[in-house]
């Protein structure tokens, strides 16, 4: 995967990291990790933090050749960095915001996909308005018959596997919704697949899938803790699948970030059922950088270093001007 | 195929280091302390009420006069003069102190870690409170032990529970407590509690470890006597200087008799051969003439007035079903919510909110604790405590009013 020899980048590549979401600590860890890499690559790459209040004041000076979105969450995931980017006419890593806003919502992420055929288990949205405002309370039981046990609950607008749970009888299911909302002001409970796990991400466009990584927590749950502490997840890349069920479980990837419009890079969660079937049940458009994160084990795999691959991410972005 | 081994010791890594991983609670703590937060949730001192001249003055006359001594290794228990010290001030609170039975050690933190290396074997039985302070939670289960807990009511542990414990067979190496003001609970142990345990102990033959670090921040009423006082051969007595001067000299002690001390002693050497010569010097120092008592007064006026801000604040802004504590000191009030509430799982709404608290599940070993919360008073100012505990009691009726919702 070389790039062609590029003319010389001038000035400054801001990391963009840390902000006020959830996932501040671990979106300062992937940017430390961006800005060390792409600095031993010879760029002059320093770290931004936009919940310093000098976002604008910095990006406006002359020097900022491109910035590198390492902001995981609410605010650097949905689309609002990059609204301000757009405005500044700093170009920009990865999507842009309108299907960022698409891609960070779940609810709208799960409707595209469906849409467009691609497979993603079934669900039921709540929304805490419906509850609050039309006391739709009482509608909760129709969700486990539509959605059916064992589930999983997510907030909308979250990442991490914060404020996820999952819920095996129908009694637990209001709980579940209450610390699901603590993140966000929609759930969606979803049909659980039980199976394998596996990543799959693209660096350039949807047609060029890395290969995928298989996720195996020690805990049985990917939660957390198993995503950030070194050892509490084994990971396998290739996956340990059949060349075909490889196949299917890239191509469900490639047609989800297709029909998201996505671009440069991001990852799709995809769980595989017994029948070897395919569900989409994640995408990410600022897929972790950290020494734990699947993209740049993918990368790995596929022979790319992980200074290449954020050279090759920043390329993307730098050309796109 | 390759498998990527994130670390490649994973299968070497001892037993008791299974619980030392990666939590979205201390995620959530890292957005909380952002100064757009008003954070109910640290323990941290008010140190600006020491006066920095002051210590400057104190740390230029240690290196102008005792460099050679500040800069050297010290002995494993500690300089003599700086225990001597350490006795004078446990004797404000009327405790007989012998500087010859006191170790030195890292903060009390290391004390309760070398408890923990001394007196536990895998699968012991240690006796702490319910809810008990996290950092020894921390420290004793890296040595594996098996937690027999005894709540807590306004008046401290319930020692009847821990009686019917022992007549139920229960063998512990030791009773952990910390009597004056609790961390994380606020209260203070009885006379009549005091005079129980202690009883109670000596006549089951198991020691008592009294961790005091808030003993001195008295707000009003009458200062119980120390566990200590009241039988110094069956109680190992833990201090610290971090609540009344600083955290930073990392000065805490332990005071025991002397098979216990010894053993201390040869831990602590083991582990950091000697604590830090320069900060003990800079304590031993701060204790010498009559500065420090004013600062503490001055200390105890602001921890005073935040108490009152909070428990104000409380009164106003909290559902009418949730309980609080009501400290006469230290750093903490404890809250109880009704049961339906999951204060682990509502932190993340509330650092969106702005403000910040501990959720009661770090306070227990298993996992109890959802429908408490601690909120610290210790740090941020009157203003930001009665805006902080106004969003929180803005999140418990939003939070209230979905629950009902959702229940129909």
């Amino acid at each position: 995967m070389s790039e062609q020899p590029l003319e010389r980048i001038d000035g400054r590549i801001a990391v963009l990291a840390g902000g006020q979401a959830p996932e501040r600590e671990v979106s300062l860890r992937s940017g430390h990790r961006v800005m060390t890499a792409l600095q031993s690559k010879g760029y002059d790459a320093f770290l931004l933090d936009p919940a310093d209040g000098k976002l604008v004041e910095t990006l406006s000076s002359a020097t900022i050749t491109a910035c590198f979105i390492t902001l995981h969450g609410r605010d650097g995931e949905d689309g609002t960095v990059q609204r301000v980017l757009e405005l500044l006419d700093v170009p920009y890593t990865g999507t842009a915001p309108f299907a960022c806003q698409i891609t960070f919502d779940k609810v709208l992420m799960k409707e595209v996909l469906r849409a467009a055929g691609v497979p993603t288990p079934d669900w039921a949205t709540i929304q805490a308005a419906a509850i609050r405002d039309l006391g739709a309370g009482p509608a909760l039981a129709r969700v486990s018959e539509r959605v059916g046990m064992p589930a999983v609950v997510k907030p909308s607008r979250a990442g991490s596997a914060m404020g996820i749970s999952f819920v095996d009888r129908e009694a637990d299911l209001p709980h579940a919704v209450m610390s699901a909302l603590s993140f966000s002001d929609a759930v969606v409970v979803e049909r659980k697949v039980e199976g394998p796990e596996v990543a799959a991400s693209m660096v350039g466009t949807p047609d060029e899938p890395l290969p995928l990584v298989e996720i195996v927590p020690r805990s049985g749950v990917f939660d957390y803790a198993a995503r950030y502490t070194p050892g509490a997840t084994e990971y396998f890349s290739p996956a340990r699948l059949s060349p075909e069920i490889t196949e299917v479980c890239r191509n469900a990837a490639a047609a989800a970030f297709r029909a998201l419009g996505l671009r440069d890079v991001s990852r799709a969660d995809v769980l595989v059922d017994r029948e070897g079937r395919p569900w989409v049940v994640d995408v990410n458009i600022s897929p972790g950088m950290t020494d734990t994160s699947l993209l740049p084990m993918s990368a790995q795999a596929a022979g790319m270093p992980f200074p290449d691959l954020c050279e090759r991410i920043l390329l993307l972005a730098v050309r796109r001007r | 195929m390759a498998e990527f081994n994130v670390d490649p010791y994973v299968d070497l890594y001892a037993r008791r280091t299974s619980g030392m991983s990666a939590s979205e609670v201390r995620a959530l703590f890292a957005v909380a302390s952002r100064p757009e937060v008003v954070s109910l949730a640290g323990g941290m001192p008010f140190v600006q009420a020491i006066p920095a001249e002051h210590v400057a003055e104190i740390v230029e006359s240690v290196l102008a006069e005792k460099a050679d001594v500040a800069l050297q290794y010290g002995g494993g228990q500690g300089s003599p003069g700086l225990r001597a010290r350490l006795a004078m001030l446990m004797a404000e609170e009327g405790t007989p102190a012998d500087p010859e039975d006191m170790v030195v050690t890292t903060g009390a933190q290391q004390a309760l870690d070398l408890i923990g290396k001394i007196f536990i074997d895998p699968e012991d039985e240690i006796v702490i409170e319910a809810p008990a302070y996290v950092g020894a939670l921390s420290a004793f289960s890296a040595y594996e032990p098996r937690y027999i807990q005894v709540d807590l009511d306004e008046e401290g542990m319930l020692v009847e529970q821990l009686e019917d414990a022992l007549v139920h067979g229960a063998r512990p190496k030791f009773v952990y407590t910390v009597p004056n003001f609790h961390n994380p609970a606020g209260v203070t142990m009885s006379r009549a509690r005091r005079e129980h345990l202690v009883a109670l102990c000596r006549e089951a033959h198991v020691p008592i470890v009294e961790d005091n670090p808030y003993g001195l921040l008295r707000f009003d009423g009458a200062p119980e006597p120390t566990l200590r006082s009241m039988d110094p051969r069956n109680v190992i007595y833990l201090g610290t200087v971090s609540k009344v001067f600083s955290p930073g000299v990392r000065v805490g002690w332990a005071l025991a008799e002397p098979g216990v001390l010894q053993r201390l002693i040869l831990a602590k050497e083991a582990g950091d051969l000697c604590g830090s010569s320069f900060t003990m010097l800079v304590t031993e120092r701060y204790f010498e003439g009559g500065l420090w008592r004013r600062n503490l007064e001055r200390l105890v006026g602001v921890y005073r007035s935040r108490r009152d801000a909070m428990l104000a604040a409380l009164g106003e802004h909290f559902p009418a079903d949730a309980a609080w504590t009501n400290p006469a000191g230290g750093f903490y009030v404890w809250a109880t919510l009704p049961g339906y509430f999951d204060t682990q799982a509502m932190l993340a709404a509330a650092v969106e909110r702005r403000v910040a608290y501990v959720p009661g599940t770090a306070f227990y070993p298993d996992g109890r604790g959802g429908d408490r919360m601690r909120l610290s008073f210790c740090y941020p100012t009157e203003e930001e405590i009665a805006e902080g505990v106004r969003r929180l009691g803005e999140l418990l009726a939003d939070e209230e009013e979905l629950f009902r919702s959702l229940s129909g």
